[in-house]
């Protein structure tokens, strides 16, 4: 499959192999319906869903082709020059596929669910054209194998997201594009400047396992560390650390699905997976250890983990609150990249996969409370778990995943971290831990109590979807939450087993650092 | 097959004059006509440049010092490909307008073949005369073009111009007056070898006073003033191809002399200054523009900002080592094309709306996006090459400049660069915020036909997809 089915020159040299081509389809499969949605008009409501989910569909069986050759040895790289010496490069190594194969299967149920969400309602050719651009510039951020191609879709990320933001056309819905805007943005440029001016100093910036940075002569240490700074504080941005995460709270005013996309695979983790890049595969986790960038992006990453949960507990909006989590919970990927050992890594990278997959379930399960009863506050939510039983049990499958209740997801992520920290010989790193794990619990338990525990005290505050034949609410917007919420105990339950996100983590972790076997 | 070089600028002459004639519904149909095959000789002319290196042409045989050369090499070349590609589809564009739009028909189509007349001959113009005589034409005709749509904003606006424009030129033809003088010559290539850093006072002003004559043309800062009532208040078709086209002529006059016949001369000092300058139009530019009220003039003093990335070229590009100075030059050139593409297509886009909707006013944008889409993406993927961000010919322009900054430790440009970046964004979102808004009550959008909607994606898909062929671009400039 290497080769053969490629189409030759005259020369007989293989211009175009399959192994080339698969990372553009999977860019393709959601770039082209996204285009021909743009040009659909607003009623073709059947066309246009076959679109996205034929899209959708064909993404997920190109990424499972490239999943089975990479476990078979087999690479997939496109390269196309810009210029000359620049390049932009889709390679699907271990890592990407990780991040692929995430955002691949989310942006599925996403897509069902936003059908779901979004009936009824204006400019929906719209809405489905810029997500799906936003998805294809998330598996392009993936998929990058320089950081010239990151950053080009880094930025095409930020662009294509803006529309969904303020799809919605209310002066708060605008006001929160602006501040999206002026922080991603801003990001954005901070990062260039460091990408440039890596790539002035090394010529290329390829991700390569083990880094490139340390290439260069030690007297360039400083000028590294300032780099190092520049594409963090970029990245930084977008992966919500504070203090560069006050866009995050105010996109609230979003539609459902594009909070659940932005916060579990889309920006967010675009931001925090750039950070992974840059210290595994750029500047490689030795030599930034060697520069001790480590401790403090450590410290960073922990000021957020707790601050985001402090700031959550005060929110009586419930996306708010998710919001916040989300800044606290996104950082213990960059915490996890920030303790120096494979162990450490190994939490941060599994928790990439498992943060997206509880968080998708809480923010699923936050736009079926609003879209079927109107509750957007934690204090309406007195005993909907009667009405809405399904709902409530997969928002509580997610709410415990979060805080860390074994077997679920996010026990596995919080149990590496707390290994790695103490094999990274940063005990303090515990103590964060245990706060946050707290915190997790205060600010989540208090909702579960009012959805199980209490009487229902007032009636809904808009119940625009009745209860019918027993069904709580629509189908598409049940369904996709409960698949998640089963994802969440699976990949706990199931973690040893191979192709488990954890395996596949152990399979990255293991060849970024040279002298270890999981 | 027709030669290019005294074709392109014979066929724009041509079917100006039959424009004239034939009234402006058969001269439009012509001038496309014209256009396409205008492109088609550009398209040519490249690939034979990119193969076989710069070419001369002897007009009726007579060759310099007696006749007329016409020279080709990859600059010109490419700025060719860039003003044929830009005014076919804005033909298309006009055509469509100007049905709309009955005011300044006629006279656009012959002032717009005498525009490219003398834009084609600038960019092939071998001696300093010459060029001296295009510039002339060159501006005559936009200032008509901009004093033909009636009315007395228009008129006042055309009439600065045409002051700031013949000021220029004037000064620019002392310059040129001061070298015949010293050497006896106009011709570039036979006063290229006698220009030495030992030459004359007189040659040291004459070029400062061409290098000033120019500056004022292309509206540097602050030699802009004339920029945004004259482009700002044209007629849509013609604001873009101003915007687009002509400013980048008197640059791209600035760039031959500064890198052939002046480079001797050049010193740090002047290169610096100008970079100064060129930073001062991006910040000043850009601020302007976000003060603005009106769709127009937001996007005339856009262009007073990009001009200014032209300018940095030269501090950049002057005595820091042949790396960093080749990709500062290809990084100016390619703002300039893809500023070319990308302004056009904002004009046009802007015009569109200002049909549709019969105002001009940036807060009452109200429903754009959802009765005119395709025009509202339009102005926003002009506005990506603007912002410089990737993957349009913006970013790839604002990348060779800022890779040749830091190879050369120029660390301030890099900083204007940036906020330069930022800024553009703030002043584009805040036209497509605007869009987003729900449909003011009472407002009717006109239909528009598709041939005025489409011209204008194209122009901003081209700018856009400049920067994935910024290679093939590149090449065909380093040619010759």
């Amino acid at each position: 499959m290497g080769e053969g089915l490629g189409v030759r020159d005259g020369r007989g040299v293989v211009s175009v192999t399959v192994n080339e081509t698969l990372p553009l389809l999977v860019l393709a499969s959601s770039l082209i319906p996204g285009l021909v949605i743009f040009s659909l008009p607003e009623e073709r409501h059947g066309l246009r869903r076959a679109f996205n989910l034929t899209g959708a569909v064909l993404k997920l069986l190109f990424i499972a082709i490239m999943l089975w050759g990479v476990l078979h040895g087999e690479s997939y790289v496109f390269r196309y020059s810009v210029l000359p010496g620049l390049e932009l490069v889709f390679k699907a190594d271990a890592l990407a596929l990780l991040f692929v194969t995430l955002s691949a299967v989310l942006w599925f149920f996403t897509t069902l669910y936003a059908i779901g969400y979004l009936e009824g309602s204006p400019h929906r050719s719209r809405f489905f054209g810029f997500f799906s651009l936003c998805v294809t510039a998330t598996v392009g951020v993936a998929m990058a194998g320089n950081l010239f191609t990151f950053f080009v879709f880094y930025e095409l990320l930020t662009l294509s997201t803006y529309p969904l933001v303020v799809h919605r056309g209310t002066p708060a819905a605008l006001r929160a594009g602006g501040v999206y805007l002026a922080y991603t943005l801003t990001g954005g440029a901070v990062l260039l400047a460091g990408v440039v001016w890596l790539y002035g100093l090394l010529g290329q910036v390829e991700f390569t396992q083990g880094g490139v940075a340390s290439t260069l002569g030690p007297e360039y240490a400083g000028q590294l560390r300032m780099i190092f700074f520049l594409l963090i504080a970029g990245l930084g941005v977008k992966a919500a650390l504070v203090p560069l995460h006050g866009w995050l709270p105010q996109a609230m005013v979003a539609p459902a699905p594009v909070s659940a996309l932005l916060h579990a695979v889309a920006v967010v983790k675009a931001g925090a997976f750039g950070i992974v890049r840059v210290v595994y595969e750029v500047y490689g986790v030795e030599f930034a250890q060697s520069l001790s960038l480590l401790v403090p992006l450590a410290v960073v990453a922990s000021l957020t983990i707790v601050w985001g949960s402090l700031r959550a507990l005060f929110q009586d909006d419930l996306k708010r609150r998710l919001a916040y989590s989300t800044i606290s919970q996104v950082s213990y990927i960059a915490l996890g990249v920030a303790l120096f050992g494979p162990v450490g890594t190994l939490g941060g990278i599994v928790h990439l996969v498992h943060q997206g997959i509880m968080k998708i379930t809480l923010f699923f399960c936050a736009g079926n409370y609003a879209e079927t009863l109107g509750i957007h506050k934690v204090s309406d939510m007195d005993g909907v778990g009667w009405r809405m039983p399904w709902t409530t049990a997969a928002f509580t499958i997610g709410a415990l995943g979060m805080i860390g209740v074994p077997p679920l997801a996010g026990f596995i992520s919080k149990w590496y971290l707390g290994l790695g920290a103490l094999e990274a010989g940063m005990p303090w790193v515990l103590a964060v831990l245990a706060v946050s794990t707290l915190l997790n619990a205060a600010y989540f338990l208090p909702i579960l109590h009012r959805a199980w525990f209490r009487p229902q005290t007032a009636p809904w505050p808009a119940e625009n979807i009745p209860m019918k034949n027993g069904r709580e609410t629509a189908w598409l917007l049940l369904l996709p939450p409960l698949v998640t919420a089963a994802a969440t105990l699976l990949v706990g339950l199931f973690a040893a087993s191979p192709l488990s996100p954890l395996d596949w983590a152990k399979l990255v972790a293991a060849r970024e650092y040279l002298n270890w076997a999981p | 097959m027709l030669d290019p070089l005294p074709w392109l600028i014979l066929l724009p002459l041509f079917w100006a004059t039959l424009a004239f004639v034939r009234g402006p519904g058969r001269g439009g149909r012509l001038a496309v006509a014209g256009l396409l095959l205008q492109l088609a000789l550009a398209g040519g002319l490249a690939r034979q440049v990119a193969g076989e290196g710069e070419r001369v042409y002897a007009v009726g045989g007579w060759g310099a010092p007696l006749g007329i050369d016409l020279a080709v090499d990859g600059l010109s070349a490419v700025m060719l490909l860039l003003a044929q590609a830009v005014a076919l589809p804005l033909a298309v564009y006009a055509r469509a307008y100007y049905a709309a739009h009955e005011e300044g028909a006629r006279y656009f189509w012959p002032l717009a073949g005498a525009l490219l007349a003398a834009m084609n001959a600038l960019f092939l113009a071998a001696d300093v005369f010459n060029l001296y005589v295009t510039l002339e034409l060159l501006g005559l005709a936009a200032v008509g073009l901009v004093a033909a749509s009636g009315g007395a904003g228009p008129v006042t606006a055309a009439l600065r111009y045409l002051m700031a424009t013949l000021l220029g030129s004037g000064a620019y033809l002392l310059g040129v007056a001061l070298l015949y003088g010293a050497y006896g010559s106009v011709s570039l290539s036979i006063l290229a070898p006698l220009l030495g850093a030992d030459a004359p006072l007189a040659v040291f002003l004459a070029a400062a006073l061409m290098l000033l004559g120019l500056m004022l043309k292309t509206a540097l800062f602050p030699f802009h003033f004339w920029l945004p009532p004259a482009h700002g208040g044209a007629p849509a078709p013609v604001s873009a191809l101003l915007s687009a086209l002509v400013v980048k002529a008197s640059f791209y006059l600035i760039l031959r002399l500064w890198l052939d016949l002046f480079a001797p001369l050049a010193t740090v000092a002047a290169a610096q200054l100008l970079g100064l300058l060129g930073a001062a139009a991006i910040l000043w530019g850009s601020l302007m523009a976000l003060a603005q009220t009106r769709l127009k003039m937001l996007v005339a003093y856009s262009t007073v900002a990009q001009i200014g990335y032209l300018f940095l070229l030269f501090p950049l590009a002057t005595d820091t080592g042949s790396v960093a100075s080749a990709s500062a030059i290809q990084g100016g050139v390619m703002q300039a094309l893809s500023h070319g593409l990308a302004k056009a297509a904002m004009f046009a886009a802007a015009g569109t709306v200002i049909l549709s909707l019969g105002r001009d006013d940036i807060a009452r944008l109200g429903g754009v996006s959802s009765r005119l889409p395709l025009t509202l993406f339009t102005f926003a993927l002009a506005g990506v090459t603007l912002m410089g961000l990737p993957p349009s010919g913006g970013f790839t322009a604002k990348w060779l400049l800022m890779s040749s900054a830091m190879h050369s430790g120029q660390w301030g440009w890099v900083v204007v660069m940036i906020l330069g970046g930022l800024l553009a964004a703030a002043y584009v979102f805040k036209v497509l915020r605007q869009a987003f808004l729900p449909v003011e009550a009472g407002t009717q959008f006109k239909p528009v036909p598709r041939l005025l909607e489409w011209p204008a994606f194209l122009l901003a898909l081209a700018s856009l997809l400049l920067g994935l062929r910024a290679g093939e671009v590149l090449g065909l400039l380093g040619a010759g």
